[in-house]
């Protein structure tokens, strides 16, 4: 059951050789287990899940349940869920509990989905190791000494360790991609504006999305099927058809053409990575892909022009938490402007403060038009760039991370080197593109090595059946950490 | 050596929606606090404000009515600043690009017309309010204005004295109550003005500005800004220099004093909101709004002065309100070929303004509508009633004794014409005053008005004054 993969639960479930009640425990057990070893989730609510789980189970008797129903599924910390404390992985909403629920977290309820709890992950997403989060760093399941990328690392490390078959993460500038390549497993965001980001704790409203991770491309497909959609509340939200995620799944990748982006094979990627693409790249081309190189020019512009708007964003995005009506509060102030100084000082961390502070800068007066205007003309360019490339291809291949996880500690003292970290995962951010990273192999410390796949515009159907036909062919994405295998 | 004061306003009108700017909450006025504030105008975690449509309906029903150009794309900005009233730290305004720019309003000043120019109006959300009584040395926060739609309407700096920015801030006042868009209430805040003061000697640059905030009533707006350019002239007469700074009235003092100076000015850091997409305006819908303007102010004013020639006095005071304005138009329409528009004209700036303004109500809510006011100004030309009498039916339709037909039956107010018995009366007169039929013989005509006068007393006032007038001269010639 441990090494059951979504879809094939979803079987179990239905045909009724499983139930609810047995994931949910089994689950919340092995939650349990690997709290110190890897600290994976904020939040637990046994009594909770347990309920919604018996609810699945009398949902699937009466012969009406979905794809999703009775799937203990986790939740990065950012996704309110009414009852449920949502932290952020602040001290600043350390005792917040959510009025209501997400968008998100609503679509999984009403598809029967057992919430097993919230994961932990860098405060406000901001972060690419899962250090900066008030509740300590998550542990990579393949070495606990190591990362497991962020700023989703919670919910990448759970699925990794199969404490959950799924889990669902945002992506700001790599949030999802980033830490589903260190850990070995498959992770997906959307387009922008497919998933809703209503009860999704904003970091960089223009960048944030919604989206996935679980063992195969398969499951992704299922995961989206039930978070996609327009929703009202959000006016960034796409009103679209509905789609079905899986249709293209079988689709033989003859005749695909894959894009390899010429900036991103030069130097800057670490050798093993370099292999464990390389070899990825060969294998969809003995799948009938046939390869072009592509140019992305303004590629190098992309970590820059990130790293003024998304804290400008964050800077409005984050000013609500002024100890005023909610969240954390200084216990001892003189007057109104030093009660939001400490408060504020001491509510959150030192990442935190470092982009409310640039983003702050970059949109004072004077300063402006050079970060915050040249930064949008950047991004405009890229997304062109985009947008030329994929008139050559179907979709675009390179490696998720320049590096396999790196170690506890390693970047915290460089943020600039920190931010590298997603040198490639940027780019479809800024331009709203799809993009996907599937396990491709396994590198220094035998730590795995991420594929990056980024397709057009709704080219998500595309992409998973593209990393469908490649794990059909490879078993990357089968190998578990010896520490928490079945 | 004079000056000339130099003025702009900023307004704000509280748009009429039911719910607020960005959140479904509801706008009415006067709950109990914190009641009408969802998580989205408390700024919960993952709120997202959503645009309502029904205020940018509004505003772009106000650029129609100024004449001015509504953008097809604006863009709505965050302005960051901390205060307890503003639960996001921002406020969602539109900065760069405002949903209407340029227009105008035309003002009737002691001086006569003058045109005021509007730079923009823009969307944007009002913040909640703190409350400083009952919390023993603390503050509360009622965030239940927080997020009512506003319009900021800014006009150019075109007004130069006190009395021609009332003017134009009444003018204002019953464009966005015409237009159907601001309920006009200013004691609970719905329209209030921003003034910018600044004097200069005539033909000299434009001097140094203060902004005087939240003028609330026509009359603190003349005060202060009356207040504000004599400080501002004593300080230049001394030599001194005016410091550009917001300052705020006192009405309590009649005096303004100084909020903060542009040193300590905020650095707002507006940027747009990448919560919400470029405000798109389609040709289709301006097409479908202005094809639902009422007939504005300026219009109808010409209109009455033209087709009906009425003085402008008249067409000023009928033009108030378009509930004023409308009655005007049906109380014609249905007195056609018997009262002239001056005489309808006479009783609406007269009788009925008379009664309106006693119990507070608009013409649209008049308790005698345009039908009844009608029925009666028919009844005076049939020569049933007098105009006198006419007075009393109205007072007596007013408190709802029913139709001028029916007051008039029921009070036995008919007028009496049958000449036989109208002959009897004045016979009776006439031998009861010999003295004046004296007089009258003797030339003196003020005898034959006490004559006159005598026989309407015999008849209650009902007799008909011209008949009355042409037997008495038949019998006395005789």
């Amino acid at each position: 059951m441990v090494e059951a993969s979504l879809s094939e639960l979803a079987t179990a479930l239905k045909a009724r050789r499983a139930s609810s009640v047995e994931l949910t425990r089994a689950a919340l057990d092995r939650i349990a287990r690997a709290k110190d070893a890897l600290n994976a989730f904020i939040t637990v609510d046994p009594d909770r899940s347990l309920a919604q789980a018996r609810s699945a189970d009398a949902r699937i008797a009466r012969g009406e349940g979905d794809a999703l129903t009775g799937i203990p599924v986790a939740h990065k910390d950012i996704f309110c869920a009414e009852g449920w404390r949502t932290t952020c992985a602040s001290k600043m909403l350390a005792d917040f509990v959510a009025p209501y629920d997400a968008h998100v977290i609503g679509r999984f309820h009403a598809a029967g989905a057992v919430l097993i709890g919230k994961t932990n992950m860098d405060e406000f997403a901001m972060g690419s190791s899962s250090e900066n989060s008030h509740y300590g760093p998550v542990r990579n399941p393949w070495h606990g000494e190591f990362v497991p990328g962020g700023s989703s690392g919670g919910s990448a490390a759970a699925v990794a360790a199969r404490l959950v078959p799924c889990a669902t993460g945002t992506d700001t500038g790599g949030s999802i991609r980033q830490p589903a390549a260190l850990c070995g497993v498959s992770g997906i965001k959307p387009t922008y504006g497919l998933v809703s980001r209503y009860g999704m704790i904003a970091f960089a409203s223009s960048l944030d999305q919604g989206g996935a991770f679980a063992r195969q491309a398969e499951d992704l497909a299922l995961m989206l099927n039930v978070m996609t959609g327009f929703d009202p509340r959000d006016a960034t939200s796409l009103d679209r058809p509905k789609e079905d995620y899986a249709r293209e799944l079988e689709r033989p990748l003859a005749g695909l053409r894959v894009g390899l982006p010429k900036e991103y094979f030069g130097e800057g990627m670490d050798a093993d990575v370099r292999a464990a693409v390389e070899g990825a790249i060969a294998a969809l081309r003995a799948l009938g892909a046939k390869t072009v190189e592509i140019s992305l020019p303004n590629s190098g512009l992309s970590v820059p022009a990130y790293y003024v708007l998304a804290p400008a964003e964050a800077s409005a995005n984050l000013a609500r938490y002024d100890g005023v009506r909610y969240g954390y509060r200084a216990p001892e102030y003189a007057d109104l402007a030093d009660m939001y100084c400490k408060t504020r000082a001491q509510g959150f961390g030192a990442e935190v403060k470092r982009r409310i502070l640039v983003g702050t800068y970059v949109l004072s007066h004077g300063y402006y038009d050079a970060y915050y205007l040249q930064a949008q003309r950047v991004r405009r360019l890229i997304a062109r760039d985009f947008v030329a490339a994929f008139t050559h291809c179907d979709v675009i291949v390179g490696p998720t991370s320049p590096t396999v996880a790196f170690r506890i500690g390693e970047k915290v003292a460089d943020p600039v080197k920190m931010y590298l970290s997603d040198i490639y995962t940027i780019a479809p951010n800024l331009a709203g593109l799809p993009a996907m990273s599937v396990p491709c192999g396994f590198g220094a410390n035998g730590l795995p090595v991420g594929l990056h796949v980024v397709g057009g515009y709704f080219g998500e159907a595309r992409m998973l059946n593209v990393a469908h036909q490649y794990q059909r062919a490879t078993d990357w994405h089968r190998r578990a950490p010896a520490a928490f295998a079945g | 050596m004079d000056w000339e004061i130099v003025i702009g306003l900023e307004t704000h009108a509280q748009l009429s929606t039911r719910s607020k700017m960005f959140s479904g909450a509801p706008t009415a006025f006067g709950a109990a606090p914190n009641t009408q504030a969802s998580a989205v105008d408390i700024a919960l975690p993952g709120t997202l404000p959503v645009a309502n449509r029904g205020a940018v309906e509004r505003a772009i029903r106000f650029g129609l009515a100024v004449g001015g150009t509504i953008n097809r794309a604006s863009v709505f900005a965050r302005k960051n600043y901390f205060y307890p009233d503003l639960p996001k730290a921002y406020q969602i305004s539109q900065y760069e690009l405002p949903i209407v720019q340029g227009g105008a309003v035309t003002v009737l000043a002691k001086a006569g017309e003058k045109v005021i120019r509007l730079t923009r109006a823009h969307l944007e959300e009002d913040a909640g309010k703190l409350l400083h009584e009952d919390f023993r040395g603390m503050s509360g926060v009622d965030l239940n204005r927080a997020g009512i739609p506003l319009l900021e309407i800014v006009s150019e700096p075109d007004m130069r004295s006190a009395e021609e920015a009332v003017a134009y801030a009444r003018t204002l006042h019953a464009l966005v109550r015409w237009i159907d868009i601001c309920d006009g209430n200013m004691q609970e805040g719905s329209f209030r003005c921003d003034a910018n003061v600044s004097v200069r000697r005539p033909g000299a640059p434009l001097g140094t500005r203060c902004e005087i905030k939240n003028l609330n009533s026509f009359r603190f707006l003349e005060r202060a800004i009356e207040h504000e350019a004599r400080r501002q002239i004593e300080i230049l007469e001394g030599g001194g220099k005016i410091v550009q700074e917001t300052r705020l009235y006192d009405p309590d003092r009649d005096e303004t004093r100084s909020m903060r100076t542009k040193e300590d000015a905020h650095d707002y850091r507006y940027f747009p909101d990448p919560d919400l997409l470029p405000l798109a305006v389609s040709e289709e819908w301006i097409a479908a709004i202005g094809s639902q303007m009422p007939e504005l102010p300026e219009a109808k004013r010409a209109r009455f002065r033209e087709q009906h020639a009425l003085p402008v006095q008249d067409t000023v005071t009928l033009t108030l309100t378009r509930g004023m304005a409308e009655y005007f138009d049906e109380t014609v329409a249905g007195t056609a070929g018997f009262a002239s528009p001056k005489e309808v004209a006479n009783w609406l700036t007269g009788d009925l303004s008379a009664k309106l303004n006693e119990t507070g109500k608009d013409a649209s809510e008049s308790r005698v509508g345009p039908s009844e006011l009608a029925g009666l100004l028919a009844r005076i030309h049939d020569g049933t009633i007098s105009n006198k009498i006419a007075k009393e039916v109205f007072d007596a339709m007013w408190n709802g004794e029913g139709t001028a037909d029916a007051v008039i039956a029921a009070r036995g107010l008919k007028q009496i014409s049958d000449a036989g018995a109208l002959e009897g009366i004045v016979a009776e007169v006439l031998a009861a005053n010999p003295k004046q039929v004296d007089d009258y013989r003797a030339g003196k005509e003020k005898a034959f008005n006490s004559l006159v006068g005598q026989v309407m007393k015999a008849t209650q006032g009902k007799a008909n004054p011209a008949q009355v007038n042409a037997l008495l001269r038949k019998k006395l010639s005789g």
